[in-house]
């Protein structure tokens, strides 16, 4: 495969020759003390703005230019046609606060997609609220205080297995709990370890299954035994979900909250990092802690129920990434029961296929399955003076994005490589094939890589030594000039 | 199943898909997923348009509700951008020499918001308006360490509500400051007994929750012992000097109206900026600019040992996922409206107001605006008979009046916020008009 990404020199926006600033009367509009006389914002042609985001799109890498294996990311296809629907005016141009009898439609939605996550997952009842999944990791563990402190109980320790995501850490850190972490074995919780940990301070276990190594959980059912039993909460981490979906759910493995990750599992665009949609399944036992609103479907019609006394209140405005949660449900109603099995059988088809492509290439810690991604560890090239970062750099001179590197930390120098079910053999094996011929090339073609990208290796150093994050700051240091 | 698939099974020495899901013990395996049978594209597309075709969009009706959601117009060009695939299509940009694109256009969207908001750094952006105050917050206390978190009592409920589940944890208490009854600003007498030395931050908005400009944004700083933050409608902005020329040092606000669609209220876009003595204080991805190797102009994620992924429970805050691809949407929305365009917005805006507000104050039994003075897009508008007997007059006609703002403050039964934009046409200014004198 050969690439080479398109380079404009293109100048920042506040470097364009911008028109004259016309004169505007605020007199009787705006009280003196306030009145803005300028504005820094240079007026330009939309020929030439349009000109400027196309070249800059043209100097980045999405989906749609070529295979992304970031791993817990799940960069599959988005189908267009969520688009097209996410675009109408009847998603676009209606307002959150408009009457519920003028958005049956929206609201009907909204519950319809409560219902079948809450299948999918095997949980109760779901909150389309959270606009991502560290802010649903975020809900679900105010709903487990809540359900706690409803039972008279004060619990103060989140348990953490050595492979969570960086997220898990944050979103207890957040909320003050102490955060005990236990190691892995065999890449693989480790039960006896977790059984010292657990204890009536347990608030809960947080797990993602299969875990950040691409390792199913086997002993699922125990680590829900042993935390039920100390009287904690399991919850599981849906970034992974898209290895699972038909084969078996986190309702079945006896978890009791559940996050999504609508923009992996149900493909709904990553917009750069963003918008994404976190929603968040709950046991029914839980059910009366989930922020207001809930959908609800009675005699009337579908309406917001905000009568909701015991509920955690909310974690952001309104209802949730609407316009996301429209792909989602579109994107479920189009692969239907037996198609969201095919995709996790694919997903998990492909990573097997590139580890066991991969093995005589790179190491591959821990033998047995993976699920839908797998980690590879770069360290054997180590005395060569090669590092997993220029592997990572000099995929992307063959038309690459790079797995996720250095993650988890219990890999030395990772690779975290997630296929997805959207690739073909082809990709898979011109992807492997590209990967043999960089650990075979000359070390120092590595460590300057990459080679044909718009720019060269970028100087994170000096970005964060001084920092500067604006036109402005850029212009108040003298010696750095843009 | 494609032939493909059968010669990767080959290959790994499988016989069937079935052999990958062994490690998957019986127990906790299920048969399928109980759903239906999936469709064509065609059919998902028909069945979830015509479900969605209940739904009475601004266009069908006209609508007069903002309080944090607006419907500006967008340019075309806007959607043009943010549907480019190699923006929309991408993540995280991780990888800074393969993703140099949304680099520039994440560092050109913070450097159009330092430049509204007169603030020198900006993260790429929080979930929302609400999440941004939590957030502000708490890095409030992070710089200064005190307990008590001050906030206007007129504020929208759910940045309030939020903001509560933003602190859990934190041990910060929120205290609620009045607003004066005559002119809607924040009474600055209660501000000053509230202030002590644990007060870490007071919030405050321009313009606030009832669209009124709030004029004492100096003394307010000068009553502030904390940290000071403000809370800005990006488009007011245009007009209105930033909080920046006040002694700001945190200033946040909801991006929506640059560029986004209402879109039933999400995705929005949570603007986050701060004075440069608090950048590495400040939660949220941001992007800086840099060299490569060979000396060129190049971008990159920075200060990232902030964040989750490298501090975990000690970072500055959880997000990771954010709402990237609409500060592109704001940045493009900028850049094609200019200063010219966007000072044009905001002042159109204001008159708009200020004559919707007079047309409705002579209709008998109304009060528009309730609070004296200037407002931005929004005002309040009273009734003598209560205000629910309005809602519902509208409605039977196809109108939708402003947000009644009972759940919001209880004194206020009687009242609505209205908001009005470039969108709405004379024809249905009009018929609100007629639909206001025909309710007794």
């Amino acid at each position: 495969m050969s690439f080479r990404q398109a380079y404009w020199d293109e100048p920042l926006l506040m470097e364009k020759r911008s028109g004259p600033d016309l004169p505007l009367d605020l007199g009787d509009l705006v009280p003196p003390k306030l009145r803005r006389e300028s504005l820094a914002i240079p007026n330009l042609a939309d020929h030439d703005v349009v000109r400027h985001f196309t070249r800059l799109s043209q100097m980045n890498f999405g989906i749609d230019t070529g295979f992304y294996p970031l791993g817990s990311c799940t960069m599959k296809f988005n189908p267009k046609f969520t688009e097209e629907l996410a675009a109408l005016p009847t998603v676009a141009r209606i307002h959150p606060d408009q009457d519920e009898s003028t958005v049956q439609g929206a609201l009907r939605l909204l519950y319809e997609l409560q219902g079948v996550l809450a299948t999918i997952a095997g949980m109760d009842a779901v909150t389309l609220q959270p606009a991502a999944g560290a802010q649903g990791e975020h809900t679900g563990l105010l709903l487990a205080q809540a359900y706690h402190r409803d039972r008279g109980e004060e619990r103060s320790q989140v348990i953490l297995p050595d492979t969570a995501h960086g997220t898990n850490f944050a979103s207890a850190g957040m909320l003050g709990f102490d955060i005990v972490e236990i190691p892995s074995k065999d890449g693989r919780v480790d039960l006896k370890a977790l059984e010292s940990a657990a204890s009536d301070k347990t608030l809960a276990f947080m797990l993602t299954n299969p875990n950040t190594l691409g390792i199913f959980e086997d002993h699922v059912l125990e680590i829900a035994d042993i935390i039920h039993a100390a009287g904690g909460l399991l919850y599981y981490d849906g970034a992974n979900f898209n290895a699972i979906l038909g084969r078996t759910s986190p309702g079945k493995m006896n978890f009791d909250i559940v996050h999504f990750n609508l923009h992996k599992t149900f493909t709904t665009p990553h917009g750069g990092g963003g918008p994404g949609a976190g929603p968040v399944g709950v046991r029914k036992a839980l059910e009366p802690f989930l922020p207001v609103p809930q959908v609800h479907l009675n005699g009337r019609g579908y309406h917001l129920d905000y009568d909701r006394p015991k509920s955690i209140g909310k974690v952001r405005a309104w209802y949730g990434n609407f316009a996301l949660l429209v792909r989602a449900y579109a994107y479920i109603l189009r692969m239907g029961g037996s198609g969201l099995r095919e995709v996790s059988e694919r997903a998990v088809l492909n990573a097997n296929y590139v580890r066991h492509r991969l093995s005589g290439v790179l190491d591959v810690p821990f033998g047995g399955l993976r699920k839908h991604e797998f980690v590879a560890s770069a360290s054997k090239l180590a005395p060569k003076g090669v590092r997993t970062v220029d592997i990572a750099k000099r995929l992307m001179d063959f038309g690459y994005h790079p797995p996720t590197v250095y993650f988890p930390h219990l890999v030395e120098e990772a690779l975290m490589i997630e296929p997805t079910e959207t690739e073909t053999k082809e990709t898979l094996d011109a992807f492997v094939d590209a990967l043999t011929e960089i650990v075979g090339e000359d070390p120092e073609i590595l460590r300057s890589a990459p080679h044909n990208t718009a720019v060269r290796r970028v100087d994170e150093v000096r970005a964060a030594r001084e920092p500067i994050l604006s036109a402005r700051m850029a212009k108040a240091r003298k010696n750095a000039s843009l | 199943m494609p032939s493909d698939e059968n010669e990767m099974l080959r290959t790994m020495g499988l016989r069937s898909v079935e052999d990958l899901f062994a490690d998957i013990p019986p127990a906790v395996r299920i048969p399928k997923l109980d759903l239906p049978d999936g469709l064509p594209e065609d059919a998902v597309v028909g069945r979830v348009t015509s479900m969605l075709a209940a739904n009475r969009t601004v266009v069908d009706m006209p609508t007069f509700l903002g309080g944090g959601s607006y419907d500006h117009f967008v340019p075309a060009s806007v959607r043009a951008i943010t549907s480019r695939s190699e923006f929309y299509t991408s993540y995280t940009p991780y990888q800074p020499e393969l993703s140099q694109g949304l680099l520039q256009a994440l560092w050109e969207y913070q450097s159009l918001i330092c430049e509204l908001t007169g603030m020198d750094g900006a993260n790429t952006s929080m979930y929302d308006a609400s999440t941004a105050l939590g957030e502000a917050a708490r890095m409030a206390h992070r710089l200064h360490g005190g307990k008590t978190f001050l906030i206007p009592r007129a504020l929208r409920h759910n940045r309030r509500a939020v903001l509560a589940n933003y602190l859990v944890g934190t041990g910060i208490a929120v205290r609620e400051v009045e607003y004066d009854r005559e002119t809607g600003m924040l009474d600055l007498t209660k501000l000053r007994e509230a202030v002590s030395s644990d007060v870490c931050g007071v919030y405050t908005e321009n313009p606030n929750f009832f669209g009124r400009f709030e004029e004492q944004l100096q003394e307010i700083r000068a009553a502030t012992k904390g940290i000071f933050i403000v809370g800005v409608n990006p488009i007011a902005q245009a007009v209105v000097r930033p909080p920046g020329d006040f002694g700001a040092d945190i200033v946040i606000g909801e991006g929506q109206a640059l560029g986004t669609p209402m879109n039933f209220g999400g995705p929005l876009l949570g603007i986050f900026a701060c004075r440069q003595e608090h950048i590495r204080k400040m939660p949220g991805r941001v992007i800086g600019l840099t060299r490569d190797v060979n000396g060129h102009r190049a971008f990159c994620m920075t200060l990232q040992t902030r964040e989750q992924h490298i501090r975990r429970e000690k970072a500055m805050s959880n997000i990771c996922t954010n709402e990237s691809l609409l500060a592109v949407a704001a940045a493009t929305y900028l850049s094609v409206l200019g200063a010219n365009g966007l000072r044009r917005v905001a002042a159109d805006n204001i008159r708009r107001a200020k004559d919707l507000a007079a047309a409705i104050d002579k209709i008998p039994g109304f009060t528009a605006p309730l609070f004296r003075g200037a407002h931005f897009n929004e005002f309040v508008v009273r009734h003598k008979n209560g205000y629910a007997v309005v809602h519902r007059a509208l409605l039977e006609k196809g109108i939708h009046g402003g947000l009644p703002l009972t759940r919001q403050l209880p004194e206020m039964q009687d009242a609505a916020l209205y908001a009005t934009t470039g969108r709405h046409t004379p024809e249905a200014v009009a018929k609100l008009l007629a639909a206001l004198e025909a309710v007794r």
